[in-house]
C-alpha cells in the first residue's frame, strides 16, 4: 500500500514542479510587452551608448583644423599589438628653431584590441576613444587611418 | 576509391570494432573547439578522451615579448567569461612582486567587479547548461539577466567582454557617478529573478532525474585532478581562493564558502546557484562602502619586476586561476605560466562519464563549465 | 438534427453531380481524386509552413524574443523564403551511404504522413475517407513513419544518426502503445471507431467533459504520447541538438531535409487533430446538453473554425511543453512509458469501462 501510495505521489509531485515551470514560461508568453529583443539597425536614433565606450581610438580636432599631437611615440609605445604608427616630421617654428611634430598618426584598427592603453599613455590627451562601434568596411585597407587630418597643426600651448 | 566488393563472413570471422565517436571539435555542446573521442557501446560511453588544442593561440608565449602593463589585456582572451579575474590575477602578482600597495579604493572596485563578473560568468553557464540538457528557452533569460551586469561594465569600463580594467597599481578608470546606483537596481531586480531560474529548472522533476546522482565526482578523484572551483566544492574539497587566502577586499567582507557533499551532477549545478546569492551578498556589504581616495597608484613608466619567482592565485568562476611569473629583471617576463581552471577540470572527465550515457556526458561536462580558451590559452 | 449552415456537403455534393452529369464515371472520379490531391497538397504546404512560422514565433514569446520580423511584414514570409532556400540547396549524399534507401526514408515519412492525415474530417461534410476503422487506420498508418526514421539513420553512414535512429525506434515503438491505449479508452466510451461516429457522440457535450475524470487522465496521457510519438521536446531524443547534432537526419540537406521537417510538423498536426476529434469534439461546436439557447449560439461559429481553434489550442500546448523542458534522457524514456503510462492507461480502461458500464457519465 506504502508503494502504492508513493508511486502516486511521484506522479502528482512531478506533475505539480513541471507546471510551475510552465507557469515562469507562461507569464513571459503573456507579457509580450516585456520583450528584450532589439531591433538593430532601426533603433539606431535611440541606442544608447556609454560615454566611456571603447570603440576604436581618435583624434579631436577643434574648428581651426588643430590637434593636441605632439609625435611624442609614447602610445606606439604603450600599444601592444603595434596598431600605431606614428611617423613624425620635422618643422621650424617662428625663432627659425627646429621641432618634432606629427606627420602622420596612423592607426590599424584591424589589430586593436581596444585595451585603453595608447589613451593612458599619451600625456597631452590628444587621442581618445570613440564611440563608434560599427567599423565594417568594404576592403581591407580602409582599417587603417590616419587620424590627423591633412594639413592639421598643433595647438597652441601644448607641450610634451 | 578502392573496389567495393560484397564480402560474406560467418560469425567467427567477424571482427567487431569500437564505436568510436569525435564529439567535437564542432559540436553543439562542447561550447567551442573542444574534440572528445568517445568510445560508445550503444548508449553506454566507455571512455572519453579530450583531444585539446584547436583554439590555441600561444598567449602563454606572446606574454614574454609585452610589458607587465601590457599583459592584463592578453588574459581577457583566455577565460573570456571570467576576464576581470584574470586581469586581476596578472595585476596582483605584479604588484607582488614590486610590493606596491593598491589604493583601498581599487580593492574594493576590484572585488565589486569579481563578484559581478562571477554572477555573469555564471548565469551564462546557467542558460548553456540548460541548453544542454534540451530546455531552450533558459538560454535567453540567462543572457537577458547577464546583459544588466554587462551594461554596468560597459559604462564604467567602455567594454562588456574584454574589459581589461584591473591594471598593476589599481584599476583603469574611477567608477561611473552612476556605478552604485546600476548594481543596486541590479541586485534588486536580479534578487527577484533568481528564484524563476530554480522554478524553472532546479525544480523540475526531468531535470533532478536527470542530474541527481549521475556523474559522481568523489573528494579524493576532484584532489587527485585538481578540480577547483564550484566543480571542487561540489565533491566536498574546500578549495575557495577567497577563504584561503584572501586577495582584495575579500578579508573585510563576510560570506560563506559553499560546499556540497555529494559531488554530483545535481551538486554541482545547485552550487552555482547558490553562489550567485553569496556573489550578490558580497557585492550588497561593499557597495555602499567604497572609500574615498585614489583608484590607482602612479607606476612608472617602465616596470621591471625584480629577479625572481612569483605566483599569484585568484578564484575566478570555474576554480583556481593561478599566474606564475619568472622573472629575470627585464620588463619582459622570462616565463609566464597560467594556471587555468579549465584544463584541470576537463580532465576528469573520463573518469566520471564511464559507464553513463551520452547525455549524461553532456550534462557533464556542462556542469564543468568549460571555456576552450582557458584549456588551450 | 438542426440543419447546419456551414456543412460542406451540399457544395461537394453538387461538384460531384455536375461533373457526372456531363463526365462518364471513371472520368469524373480521376477528375475528384485529381481536385482532393490538389488540396490535401495545399493544405500540407501552407499549412506546414504556418506551423513553422508559428512555432517560431511561440517559441520567440516565451522566450522574450520578437522571433522573425525581417522578411515581410512580421516575419510572415519567413518560411516562405526558408522553403525556397531549401530548395535550391544542393543534396548531398554521404559517401558509402546505403543510396536506395537513403533516397527513399524522407518519401516514406512525408507518404505517411500525407496518408494518415486523408480521414481528418475539418468541417462536416470536408473529409475524403470516413470509414469505420478511422481511428485505427490512423494509429496503424501513422506508426509506419518510424520505418522511414530508421531507415534514414540507418543508411546515412553517420554515427550521430544510427544513434539518433535507434532512439527514435525505441521510442516510437513503445509510445505507439499509449497512444493506442487512450484512444481505445474513448473508443470503449464512444462504442465506435467511425470517426464521424465519435464526433456525431459530442453532439450534446465533448467527450472530455462527458467522460469526466478517466477522459482527462486519457487526453492527459494522448498529449504525453503524441508529443512523443512525434519526436518532439521533451522528447526530442532522436534529434537531440546538444548530444547527436541533428540524429537521424543529420547528413540530410535541401528539399529532403524539407521533407523530414514538413513531415515533423504534419505529425504534430495529426497528433493535434487526433486529440481534437476524440476528445475536444473535432468541428462540434461547444454544447452542453439541455440550454437550446447557448448551443444555438455555438452553431453560429462554423465548423471549420472549431476545429483550427481546437487543434491550435493542442499545438500550443504541445509547443509550450517543448520550450519549457529539459529533454529527458533514453532510459527515463521507456521508464516513463513501462513504468508509469502503460499501467496507468490500463487502469484508466478499466475505469471506463465501469463508467460506461454503469452509465455514470454526463
Amino acid at each position: 500500500m506504502k508503494s502504492i501510495i508513493k508511486y502516486f505521489g511521484e506522479i502528482i509531485g512531478g506533475f505539480i514542479t513541471l507546471l510551475t515551470g510552465m507557469k515562469v514560461t507562461a507569464r513571459y508568453f503573456f507579457t509580450p510587452w516585456n520583450n528584450v529583443t532589439q531591433q538593430y539597425p532601426e533603433n539606431r536614433a535611440t541606442l544608447k551608448i556609454a560615454e566611456r565606450f571603447r570603440g576604436e581610438v581618435i583624434m579631436p580636432h577643434n574648428e581651426n583644423n588643430e590637434h593636441r599631437c605632439t609625435a611624442c611615440g609614447l602610445c606606439e609605445l604603450a600599444c601592444p599589438n603595434g596598431s600605431i604608427e606614428i611617423i613624425s616630421k620635422s618643422v621650424f617654428n617662428e625663432e627659425g628653431k627646429k621641432k618634432r611634430a606629427i606627420d602622420k598618426h596612423i592607426y590599424h584598427l584591424g589589430m586593436c584590441t581596444f585595451c585603453n592603453l595608447c589613451i593612458r599613455a599619451c600625456p597631452t590627451t590628444a587621442i581618445v576613444m570613440g564611440q563608434n562601434f560599427e567599423h565594417t568596411v568594404w576592403d581591407r585597407s580602409e582599417l587603417t587611418k590616419v587620424l590627423n587630418k591633412p594639413g592639421s597643426q598643433l595647438m597652441e600651448g601644448v607641450k610634451e | 576509391m578502392a573496389e567495393y566488393k560484397e564480402v560474406y563472413l560467418t560469425s567467427d570471422e567477424i571482427k567487431t570494432d569500437d564505436y568510436l565517436v569525435n564529439m567535437g571539435p564542432q559540436h553543439p555542446s562542447t561550447h567551442g573547439v573542444l574534440r572528445l573521442l568517445v568510445k560508445l557501446e550503444g548508449e553506454k560511453v566507455l571512455n572519453v578522451q579530450p583531444h585539446i588544442g584547436y583554439i590555441h593561440s600561444g598567449i602563454e608565449k606572446m606574454t614574454e615579448s609585452l610589458t607587465y602593463i601590457q599583459i592584463p589585456h592578453l588574459t581577457d582572451r583566455m577565460d573570456y567569461l571570467a576576464a576581470h579575474m584574470n586581469n586581476e590575477a596578472v595585476s596582483l602578482c605584479v604588484e607582488k612582486a614590486l610590493q606596491v600597495e593598491v589604493p583601498e579604493r581599487a580593492k574594493y572596485i576590484r572585488t565589486i567587479f569579481d563578484e559581478l563578473q562571477r554572477i555573469a560568468s555564471h548565469q551564462l553557464w546557467w542558460c548553456a547548461f540548460g541548453m544542454d540538457m534540451g530546455a531552450l528557452t533558459t538560454f535567453f533569460y540567462g543572457l537577458r539577466d547577464r546583459e544588466d551586469i554587462l551594461d554596468i561594465f560597459e559604462e564604467t569600463c567602455g567594454a562588456r567582454l574584454t574589459l581589461n580594467y584591473s591594471i598593476p597599481g589599481g584599476v583603469m578608470f574611477d567608477i561611473h557617478p552612476n556605478f552604485q546606483r546600476d548594481v543596486k537596481a541590479f541586485i534588486k531586480k536580479f534578487r527577484a529573478k533568481l528564484p524563476e531560474y530554480e522554478r524553472l529548472l532546479t525544480g523540475n522533476v526531468i531535470f533532478r532525474e536527470r542530474t541527481k546522482g549521475v556523474g559522481i565526482l568523489s573528494k579524493e578523484e576532484a584532489i587527485a585532478y585538481g578540480v577547483t572551483g564550484p566543480s571542487g566544492r561540489a565533491s566536498g574539497f574546500s578549495c575557495d581562493i577567497r577563504k584561503k587566502q584572501p586577495y582584495s577586499a575579500y578579508p573585510y567582507v563576510k560570506f560563506n564558502e559553499i560546499m556540497g557533499t555529494d559531488g554530483d551532477t545535481f551538486t554541482r549545478y545547485h552550487l552555482r546557484i547558490l553562489e550567485m546569492f553569496e556573489s550578490m551578498d558580497i557585492i550588497e556589504q561593499l557597495i555602499d562602502n567604497i572609500p574615498e581616495g585614489d583608484y590607482a597608484v602612479k607606476m612608472k613608466g617602465v616596470t621591471k619586476l625584480p629577479e625572481g619567482e612569483y605566483y599569484q592565485r585568484v578564484e575566478t568562476g570555474r576554480g583556481e586561476f593561478g599566474v606564475y611569473v619568472i622573472s629575470d629583471g627585464k620588463k619582459n617576463p622570462y616565463r609566464m605560466k597560467f594556471r587555468s581552471p579549465g584544463f584541470s577540470n576537463l580532465f576528469a572527465i573520463n573518469n566520471i562519464a564511464k559507464g553513463w550515457k551520452i547525455a549524461d556526458l553532456v550534462a557533464i561536462m556542462g556542469t564543468f563549465d568549460l571555456v576552450i580558451p582557458d584549456i588551450d590559452r | 438534427m438542426a440543419f447546419n449552415i456551414y456543412d460542406f456537403t451540399p457544395l461537394t455534393k453538387s461538384i460531384h453531380d455536375s461533373l457526372s452529369a456531363s463526365l462518364s464515371p471513371t472520368a469524373t472520379l480521376a477528375i475528384e481524386w485529381t481536385i482532393v490531391g490538389v488540396l490535401y497538397l495545399l493544405f500540407v504546404a501552407v499549412f506546414g509552413l504556418f506551423l513553422v512560422y508559428a512555432e517560431r514565433k511561440v517559441c520567440a514569446a516565451f522566450q522574450q524574443r520578437l522571433g522573425p520580423m525581417r522578411v515581410g511584414p512580421w516575419g510572415l514570409l519567413q518560411t516562405i523564403a526558408d522553403f525556397i532556400k531549401l530548395l535550391m540547396k544542393e543534396l548531398i549524399t554521404p559517401k558509402r551511404a546505403d543510396k536506395l534507401l537513403y533516397n527513399l526514408a524522407p518519401f516514406i515519412v512525408i507518404i505517411v504522413a500525407f496518408v494518415s492525415i486523408s480521414v481528418i474530417p475539418f468541417a462536416p461534410g470536408l473529409v475524403s475517407f470516413d470509414f469505420d476503422i478511422g481511428v485505427f487506420f490512423v494509429t496503424s498508418v501513422s506508426s509506419i513513419g518510424v520505418i522511414g526514421v530508421l531507415l534514414a539513420g540507418w543508411s546515412s553512414n553517420n554515427k550521430y544518426s544510427l544513434i539518433g535512429a535507434m532512439r527514435s525506434g525505441a521510442q516510437i515503438v513503445s509510445y505507439e502503445l499509449s497512444v493506442g491505449l487512450a484512444l481505445i479508452t474513448m473508443i470503449v466510451f464512444a462504442g465506435t471507431m467511425q470517426i464521424s461516429g465519435i464526433i456525431e457522440g459530442q453532439r450534446d457535450m465533448w467527450f472530455i467533459f462527458k467522460g469526466h475524470i478517466p477522459a482527462v487522465i486519457a487526453f492527459i496521457v494522448f498529449v504525453i504520447a503524441g508529443t512523443a510519438e512525434t519526436n518532439r521536446g521533451p522528447f526530442d531524443l532522436a534529434e537531440a541538438e546538444s548530444e547527436l547534432t541533428a540524429g537521424f537526419h543529420t547528413e540530410y540537406s535541401g528539399i529532403k531535409f524539407a521533407f523530414f521537417f514538413l513531415a515533423e510538423y504534419i505529425n504534430l498536426f495529426i497528433v493535434a487533430a487526433m486529440a481534437t476529434i476524440v476528445f475536444l469534439g473535432g468541428w462540434m461546436p461547444l454544447h452542453f446538453g439541455e440550454f437550446e439557447a447557448f448551443n444555438n449560439v455555438m452553431d453560429l461559429i462554423p465548423g471549420l473554425f472549431w476545429f483550427f481553434m481546437k487543434v491550435f489550442f493542442v499545438i500550443f500546448l504541445m509547443m509550450w511543453f517543448k520550450w519549457t523542458f529539459p529533454r529527458l534522457r533514453v532510459d527515463q524514456i521507456l521508464n516513463l512509458e513501462w513504468k508509469y503510462l502503460l499501467p496507468i492507461n490500463l487502469m484508466n480502461i478499466i475505469l471506463m469501462t465501469l463508467v460506461v458500464l454503469f452509465g455514470l457519465h454526463f
